[in-house]
C-alpha cells in the first residue's frame, strides 16, 4: 500500500504539486493524467525522490519515505523503479550493460562495488538479465549499443533495467510519448505483464483511451491539484469537459503538443550524495 | 506605412544605433587595453621590424645544405640526408626516451585528472566544498609552469627522466583535469537520472551514465594533451631533467646550427605521428561500445 499524505512541491512561488493525497494499494494499475504543467511528473519524481517534497508525507506500507536519506534512499530507490518518456538509457553502452544498472543497489560490500564500476557483474546476475530481454522480445539485441535499437525496444530495455531492480512499485513517466501507435502498444503491453506480476504500476499518460484500455484507476490532476480519482469507466467525455472545460479532443491534442515541446525540458536536481 | 510599422522601424534604428556604440567603445577599450599591453611588454613595432629579417637568417643557418645529385648519399659526403642526420640513431634514442616521458607522464597525470574531474564538474553536483576544492586544486597544478616544478624535482629527486616526468603528470593533472570537467559538464544527463532512480551511488552513476558519453572528448583531450607532453618534455630537459631537451640545449648553445634542425624535425614527425594515431583511436572509441 503506498500512501500519500498532502503532498506538495513548490518551485519559487508556484505549487507544481498541490497537497495530492491518495492512497494506491498493492498490484493496482493507475493512470495519471493531466493538462501540461498539471504536476504529473512532479509527482512521480517526488515519489521515488529524484525531486524533493515541500510539504507532505509518502508512506509505504507504513514506512516514512519521505526522510530517508543515502543507503536506505538508494533502498527505496530499488523498491520504486521508474522508467521514463526519453528511456534515459546510457546510449554508449550495450542494452545488457544497460539492463545489469538496475542491478546495481543488490551488489553489496567493497568487492562488489569495485566489480560494479569495472563493469564486472556475475553470471546469475547476467542469466537474469538475458531472460529478462528474452521475455520481451530483446534477446538477440542483448549486445548491441542500447542507440541502435528503436524506441519502443529502447523503452523496453528500460522496464527490463527496472525488473532487475526487483521492485515492488514501477512509476512511468509518459513512456509512451516518444513512441508511434504499434511500439506505444509493445510498450503498454509489457507494463501489463509487469503488473500481473504484482507490481503496482503508476503510469503518466496524456492519452485517455490508452488509460482507459490499460489502467483500473484514473487519477486526474489539475494545477497540481487532484482532480478526479476512480475507475476509468466514469471518466467519460462529459466528465473530461467538466473538469477541464475542453472537449477530449481538445485535451488530447494539447496534451500531447505539450509532452512533445517538454522532450528538452530539465527538472531541478537535487545534491549528489543525497 | 502605418503608425505601428514606423514605430518598429524606429525602434529597430534605435535599438541598432545603441548596439553600434557599445560595440565601438568595447572595442576602444579592447584595443587601448592591447596598446597598454604592448607598450608594458616591450612589444614595438620598431623593435618587430628590425629583427624580424634576423629570424630568417637565423632559419637560413639552422637550414642543412642539401644537394640534390648527392641527396642519399652515404653519411661521409657532405650535402646528403645521412650527413645532415649523420647522428639520427642516437637523436631517435632519445626522442624515443622523451616519448616515453611524454606518455607516462600523460597516463599519470591523465589517471589523476579523470578522478578529479568528477567533483569538478559543476553539474554532478559534489557538494560544494569538494567541488571548489578540486577546481582550485586543478588551477594551482596548471598555472605554475612545468619548467618551475621540474627544478624543483630536479632539487628533490636529483638529475634525470623522473623530475621530468612528475613536472609534466603534474601539469597534466590540472590542464586535463579542467578540460574533462568541461566535458563532463556538456554530456546529457538522462541516464544520470536513470542510473539514480535504479538507486545507484553518485559514483555509479558517474561511471555509468557520465563516463561513456564524455570518453571521446576525454580521449582526444588526453591525445592531444600527448603531444603538448612531448614537446614539453623536450624542453624540460633543459633544466636536467633528461630526454632530447638536454641534445638539443647542447646543440642550441655550441650553435651547431644544421643539427638543431635535425633534431626539430625529428620532433615534428614524431608529433605528426601522435596526431595520426589520435584520430584513429578516436574514431574507433566513438565507434565502439563504451
Amino acid at each position: 500500500m503506498l500512501e500519500i499524505q498532502g503532498l506538495t512541491r513548490r518551485f519559487g512561488q508556484k505549487k507544481a504539486v498541490d497537497g495530492v493525497s491518495l492512497q494506491i494499494p498493492a498490484g493496482q494499475m493507475v493512470g495519471v493524467i493531466g493538462r501540461s504543467g498539471a504536476g504529473k511528473s512532479t509527482l512521480l519524481r517526488l515519489l521515488n525522490r529524484l525531486a524533493e517534497p515541500s510539504e507532505g508525507r509518502i508512506l509505504f506500507n507504513g514506512k516514512d519515505v519521505t526522510a530517508l536519506r543515502g543507503r536506505a534512499l538508494r533502498d527505496w530507490r530499488t523498491d520504486c523503479a521508474m522508467i521514463f518518456q526519453q528511456f534515459n538509457l546510457v546510449q554508449r553502452l550495450d542494452v545488457l550493460t544497460n539492463v545489469l544498472i538496475g542491478r546495481l543497489n543488490h551488489r553489496h560490500g567493497m568487492m562488489a562495488k569495485i566489480g560494479s564500476l569495472l563493469c564486472h557483474f556475475s553470471p546469475e546476475e547476467r542469466a537474469m538479465a538475458l531472460a529478462a530481454l528474452d521475455r520481451f522480445d530483446l534477446l538477440s539485441t542483448a549486445l548491441q549499443r542500447s542507440d541502435t535499437l528503436s524506441g519502443g525496444q529502447q523503452q523496453r530495455v528500460a522496464i527490463c533495467r527496472a525488473l532487475m531492480q526487483q521492485p515492488r512499485l514501477l512509476l512511468a513517466d509518459e513512456p509512451i510519448a516518444s513512441l508511434d501507435p504499434r511500439n506505444a502498444r509493445t510498450v503498454m503491453d509489457a507494463l501489463t505483464q509487469v503488473n500481473r506480476d504484482g507490481i503496482t504500476v503508476l503510469v503518466n499518460l496524456h492519452h485517455l483511451d490508452t488509460a482507459r484500455e490499460y489502467c483500473d484507476r484514473v487519477v486526474a490532476m489539475q494545477q497540481g491539484h487532484v482532480v478526479f480519482d476512480g475507475p476509468p469507466s466514469e471518466l467519460n467525455s462529459a466528465r473530461i469537459t467538466q473538469i477541464y472545460g475542453l472537449t477530449e479532443a481538445e485535451f488530447q491534442a494539447e496534451a500531447a503538443a505539450a509532452v512533445n515541446a517538454r522532450s528538452e525540458f530539465e527538472f531541478p536536481r537535487q545534491p549528489a550524495l543525497a | 506605412m502605418s503608425e505601428g510599422i514606423s514605430a518598429q522601424e524606429a525602434a529597430f534604428r534605435d535599438l541598432r544605433r545603441q548596439r553600434r556604440l557599445s560595440t565601438l567603445i568595447g572595442v576602444l577599450v579592447l584595443g587601448a587595453c592591447l596598446l597598454a599591453a604592448a607598450w608594458m611588454s616591450e612589444f614595438y613595432p620598431s623593435t618587430l621590424v628590425a629583427g624580424a629579417p634576423r629570424i630568417g637568417e637565423y632559419f637560413s643557418r639552422i637550414l642543412p645544405s642539401l644537394e640534390w645529385a648527392k641527396l642519399l648519399s652515404d653519411a661521409e659526403t657532405e650535402g646528403s640526408l645521412a650527413f645532415w642526420l649523420y647522428r639520427a640513431d642516437a637523436w631517435l634514442l632519445l626522442l624515443f626516451e622523451t616519448a616515453q616521458m611524454a606518455a607516462i607522464a600523460t597516463v599519470m597525470g591523465a589517471s589523476v585528472a579523470l578522478l578529479l574531474a568528477f567533483p569538478a564538474a559543476k553539474n554532478l553536483g559534489a557538494p560544494n566544498w569538494v567541488f571548489q576544492l578540486t577546481r582550485r586544486l586543478l588551477e594551482a597544478t596548471r598555472t605554475v609552469p612545468e619548467i618551475v616544478f621540474a627544478l624543483i624535482f630536479v632539487w628533490a629527486f636529483g638529475v634525470g627522466a623522473l623530475a621530468g616526468i612528475l613536472a609534466i603528470a603534474l601539469h597534466t593533472t590540472g590542464a586535463l583535469g579542467k578540460l574533462f570537467a568541461d566535458a563532463m559538464e556538456n554530456v546529457e544527463l538522462r541516464p544520470w537520472d536513470g542510473v539514480r532512480a535504479s538507486g545507484g551511488t553518485w559514483f555509479e552513476a558517474c561511471r555509468f551514465a557520465v563516463l561513456p558519453a564524455a570518453l571521446p572528448d576525454l580521449l582526444s583531450y588526453a591525445m592531444l594533451r600527448f603531444e603538448i607532453n612531448l614537446r614539453s618534455a623536450s624542453v624540460i630537459g633543459f633544466v636536467g631533467a633528461g630526454g632530447i631537451g638536454e641534445e638539443l640545449y647542447k646543440v642550441i648553445s655550441f650553435n651547431y646550427y644544421e643539427e638543431i634542425s635535425a633534431i626539430i624535425l625529428l620532433i615534428i614527425l614524431a608529433v605528426m605521428l601522435i596526431d595520426l594515431t589520435s584520430e584513429r583511436l578516436r574514431r574507433r572509441v566513438i565507434e565502439a561500445v563504451a
